[in-house]
């Protein structure tokens, strides 16, 4: 940091030592992509222990293909193959949760689009603390390797659920799993100040860092949403690692914060886990709605509807998300009096996720939309984030929530906000930007089909759990035939996992699409996608330090078809009266314009 | 020219440099890492009053007391160095890094005495002591709760020893780097977000100190 | 899959909560389902009509501030409107318990459930209550007043055709009430997940006539082991 920077680039890509540039860099740009690289694989992790606890419920007890690999701690081996154990279900359970939601989803979202997009669209030449920035990934990799590891140890990984709920989870005498529970505590921890110092990161780079003229409503989206999701962490964060360390203290040392038999408060817990854990649900929705508003707004070639009230939607969740933490606990034994306080408040933060939805509506109502495979996901963002949202308001009413609660309609409705929510955002970003990030682009055909498959199968996998919940199924549960009144089922949750394997083996369109792309792929311009955006106005890649000489904004980012131009887009950087032959302005001046 | 993180203008309205908004920002989140522990310790306390003792009756107040006198003096000290360095005073700089590495470490020595004592005494967060006796009290008179008690006595304090631990770390770094001449009184970022730490410490101890040892 | 699995409606119900609470569902579904096809409908419809075409610009437009006031507030009051519906069949279900209901306590442990009858004194905690396994008896239209408990980690009493479930925590004594409708045999569930053996913890709630229960009452009070001196 404070080194002068030639911005052409040529001679610092000489200067910078091959480990400096992809192991140990300080650049954003490849520290987004090292949390891409890195999650993308936690992803695949997290599909694979969907597909082996799919197996069991849509098969229950039946020996498992290709489980004879497994060591016998997790699998029963019998003559003909090797069967689920119990103990192996619950950690499947736990496991999958944990990784998809902070070694995948969070890490895609907050770890590349924050590191990519932030400086680019403010038109910083990196991050305010490039070296911080660099601990923030070397942080989360060894939280990534202690979570793996808990699979290789005596007991197992950890069983508790991704919520760990105490005192399942203070002590190995319940679950059976002794040091799997204490290294998933301690990842987490690592995680959580990984997390943390990034957020330092962020928030300071989008408060300093910007260019003249990038004033705080000029900003794209993206980085209004990343913004307030780094805010979130910032705060929610410190409470998640408090109520670790205390777990684990309990888990260790034999402490009793959460532990009833020595006089703790097991409900302390919970309270400490959701009021981090509500927080976090919209840390993992946020930035995915700045992504969709970015795609949405370019390939639909209009500005965003209602900007300002974007703006402040984002900001509204930040601060109502604050207050909602207790709709998790309706039937937890907290005060039922609360219950109808939490029930309002969720009432209320719904709102502003409303107006989300109708302002991406009003967006294509007369618009220019191009349907290439970033806009279709983006869509598909849209029509899965409706029912993902709609599905919530049943569990919001307290009364229609004790009977849900529990059970696979939780389930549905979770992966609707995080898989046809967040996920679908991210393929939606990670095809928009990809260009930028490698210089190429994505292969079109087998992007649509890879597109084209994941949302039916993923339609029918987690539509019909919807069901699976209002029959009553509750949901980590190893095997529901021992329910007499769930046992007609059994068809329903085989199609659920036969679409659930076709689903996974989808997913290798897009890993073939995505190494191919970065080798193969048609060479990309500057501005593919005939943006505004700041990160259009460098190469592809852009070069150590993004931009030649400092740009200067003049505009909002969704000026798309503005009569001010011939073209239909007018970047941030054209000066007013630059987009057209029409009457030029006087002397521009980059600052305090409004458009 | 060509921009660099440096020497570019920042937006206007946006005085504070980077290294101390960055710090103001992680201070935030410490905020609400010790809210996280203050709150279980408030609502643990409050639904097990029988659990905690009474002030004075297992902690040793006036020790504290006087520790915490101590702490207070070195956010004077650390003012008094930030103060020189303004002036550009290099020696006065080092002086009063140096009283505040002192006083800092002072603090976490009575600190480790303190939990030496108590250790000793029986007072551990462990299941096993749950009806350790509480000094001064009778046998069987008073139930202090090792697991609760002890627990969040150790947790919260602990943290706070830590935190001091590290910045009485950072603050040899700092002085290591005085004496190298790093900081003039046009560059003082390094002793400004040192001493912001340093103040936010002080602060959560003052909190810390009043909330368990004397209510 | 067999399709006539597949249904939008509740499961037959057969306590006084499922009136309440399965109105509540269906109101939500009218909601979410009107809400569901209008925006849907109008997605695919603007993906169709204004899909890129040679020669079309969009229109230049930034919003709209009247909508967006509209669709602000029209959410928001039927959001609201739900939760102060909903207001009173909750505190029916979880604050206020029947005056008369007949008291008993069930413990939680891994993995079993065990209901505690008064015996015929009729009063719990005394030494004639006797304990029934994986079982939950009681008289049909009579208010069941559960004291419900558990010993080691967290679960949940999930009685799906009476429209219950709450958590049971260790060191409370949280109550939970019910009225069933009908006599039968019911299902007992575990909600919260709580160990290796979590899928193994059911049980069976059987509902009586008034007088089966009593006979059923009196014939296990007589079996009840002597109690330890």
């Amino acid at each position: 940091m404070g080194k002068a920077l030639d911005a052409g680039g040529h001679h610092d890509h000489h200067e910078i030592p091959w480990i400096r540039q992809y192991i140990f860099a300080t650049d954003h740009k490849m520290i987004a992509k090292q949390f891409m690289f890195v999650s993308l694989f936690f992803l695949v992790v997290g599909g694979a222990l969907a597909g082996m606890m799919r197996w069991q419920l849509g098969f229950p007890s039946q020996p498992m293909p290709g489980g004879m690999i497994l060591p016998d701690a997790m699998m029963a081996p019998t003559p003909n193959g090797a069967i689920m154990l119990p103990e192996f279900y619950n950690s499947l359970v736990t496991m999958h949760g944990t990784i998809m939601i902070f070694f995948a989803i969070m890490p895609l979202l907050v770890g590349l689009f924050g590191n990519l997009l932030i400086p680019l669209q403010i038109g910083a030449e990196d991050m305010a603390f490039p070296r911080l920035n660099m601990v923030s990934f070397w942080l989360a990799v060894p939280a990534g390797i202690l979570m793996l590891a808990s699979f290789g140890v005596e007991g197992g990984a950890a069983g508790a659920g991704w919520t760990s709920y105490a005192p399942l989870s203070t002590s190995g005498e319940w679950t059976g799993v002794y040091l799997g529970q204490q290294l998933w505590l301690a990842s987490l921890t690592i995680l959580g100040f990984s997390s943390l110092v990034g957020s330092v990161n962020y928030i300071s780079t989008v408060i300093n860092m910007r260019a003249p003229g990038m004033t705080w409503f000029r900003m794209p989206l993206a980085t209004w949403s990343l913004f307030v999701t780094a805010v979130l962490i910032l705060l929610a964060i410190p409470i998640l690692a408090g109520a670790l360390i205390m777990l684990l203290f309990d888990q260790t040392i034999g402490t009793g914060f959460f532990r009833p038999e020595v006089g703790g408060e097991p409900l302390l817990w919970q309270h400490l886990f959701w009021f981090f854990g509500h927080p976090e649900v919209y840390i993992l929705i946020l930035p995915a709605m700045g992504i969709t508003s970015e795609v949405l707004a370019n390939r639909a070639r209009k500005p965003i509807f209602g900007y300002h009230s974007m703006v402040l939607a984002i900001v509204g969740i930040g601060f109502l998300g604050w207050i909602v933490w207790g709709h998790h606990m309706f039937q937890s034994g907290m005060n039922p009096l609360l219950g109808t306080s939490f029930m309002i408040s969720t009432m209320a933060i719904a709102v502003p996720s409303a107006i989300k939805v109708f302002n991406w509506l009003a967006t294509l109502w007369k618009a220019d939309i191009h349907l290439d495979v970033p806009m279709l996901h983006a869509l598909a963002f849209v029509s899965m984030f409706i029912i993902g949202g709609l599905s919530g308001i049943f569990m919001a009413n307290t009364p229609v929530d004790i009977y849900i609660h529990d059970t696979y309609f939780i389930v549905a409705h979770i992966h609707y906000v995080l898989f046809g929510g967040s996920l679908f955002a991210i393929f939606a970003g990670i095809t928009f930007w990809f260009p930028k990030m490698f210089g190429r682009m994505m292969n079109e055909p087998l992007g649509k089909v890879h597109f084209v498959l994941t949302l039916i199968f993923y339609n029918l996998v987690f539509f019909p759990m919807h069901n699976l919940g209002l029959r009553g199924m509750m949901r980590r549960i190893y095997d529901f035939t021992q329910y007499e009144f769930l046992a007609p089922l059994q068809p329903m949750n085989q199609f659920i996992t036969v679409f659930a394997f076709l689903l996974i083996a989808t997913q290798v369109l897009f890993v073939i699409n995505f190494f191919w792309s970065i080798f193969k792929g048609e060479k990309a311009s500057e501005n593919p996608w005939d943006s505004n955006t700041l990160e259009w106005t460098v190469p592809s890649p852009p070069p150590h330090g993004n931009f030649a000489e400092m740009p200067m904004v003049y505009r909002g980012p969704y000026e798309y078809s503005s009569p001010e131009s011939d073209t239909d887009f007018l970047p941030q950087t054209t000066p007013p009266g630059g987009g057209s032959s029409g009457v030029p302005e006087p002397t521009p001046t980059p600052e305090g314009v409004e458009a | 020219m060509t921009p660099t993180t440096a020497d570019r203008a920042p937006m206007a309205g946006m005085k504070v440099y980077n290294l101390k908004l960055g710090m103001w920002v992680f201070l935030l989140s410490e905020v609400m890492f010790f809210t996280g522990l203050i709150g279980a310790y408030i609502i643990l306390r409050f639904a097990h009053p029988e659990a905690f003792a009474e002030p004075g009756v297992v902690l040793n107040v006036p020790l504290t007391a006087f520790n915490t006198f101590v702490l207070i003096c070195s956010s004077v000290t650390m003012v008094k160095a930030f103060a020189a360095i303004e002036q550009g005073d290099q020696q006065g700089l080092q002086k009063w890094l140096l009283a505040t590495i002192l006083l800092g470490a002072f603090f976490v020595g009575v600190q480790i005495v303190e939990y030496t004592i108590l250790t000793g005494e029986g007072f551990v967060p462990m299941a096993e002591s749950y009806h350790a006796i509480a000094r001064g009290a009778a046998e069987g008179s008073a139930v202090i709760g090792g697991p609760l008690y002890g627990a969040t006595f150790y947790t919260m304090t602990g943290f706070h020893g830590t935190h001091v631990s590290i910045g009485v770390l950072c603050l040899c770094f700092t002085l290591w780097r005085a004496r190298k001449g790093a900081y003039t009184a046009g560059s003082l970022g390094g002793v400004e977000i040192m001493g912001l730490y340093w103040h936010f410490v002080d602060l959560v101890w003052i909190l810390l100190f009043t909330i368990v040892y004397l209510i | 899959m067999n399709w006539g699995d597949w249904s939008w409606m509740m499961p037959e119900g057969f306590s006084t909560f499922t009136a309440e609470v399965d109105s509540l569902y269906y109101l939500i579904l009218w909601i979410t389902g009107v809400t569901f096809f209008a925006t849907e409908a109008l997605l695919i419809y603007f993906i169709v009509r204004y899909r890129h075409k040679e020669g079309r610009k969009a229109t230049y437009d930034h919003g709209s501030t009247k909508m967006e006031v509209v669709w602000t507030a029209i959410p928001l009051l039927i959001l609201i409107g739900l939760g102060a519906l909903s207001k009173g069949a909750w505190d029916r279900m979880k604050i206020d318990v029947p005056a008369g209901a007949m008291e008993i306590i069930v413990t939680a442990k891994q993995f079993e459930w065990n209901a505690t009858y008064p015996g015929p004194d009729g009063a719990l905690g005394t030494a004639d209550d006797f304990d029934v396994l994986n079982q939950i008896h009681a008289p049909v239209d009579q208010p069941v007043w559960i004291h419900l408990r558990a010993e080691d980690v967290l679960h949940s009493l999930f009685l799906p055709e009476m429209r219950v479930k709450q958590d049971a925590v260790p060191g409370r004594d949280i109550p939970v009430w019910f009225e069933a409708m009908a006599t039968g045999d019911y299902t007992i569930g575990c909600a919260e997940l709580c160990g290796i053996g979590h899928t193994t913890m059911n049980g069976t709630l059987t509902i009586h006539s008034a007088a089966d229960f009593q006979a059923w009452a009196s014939a296990r009070a007589e079996q009840r082991p002597q109690p330890q001196p």
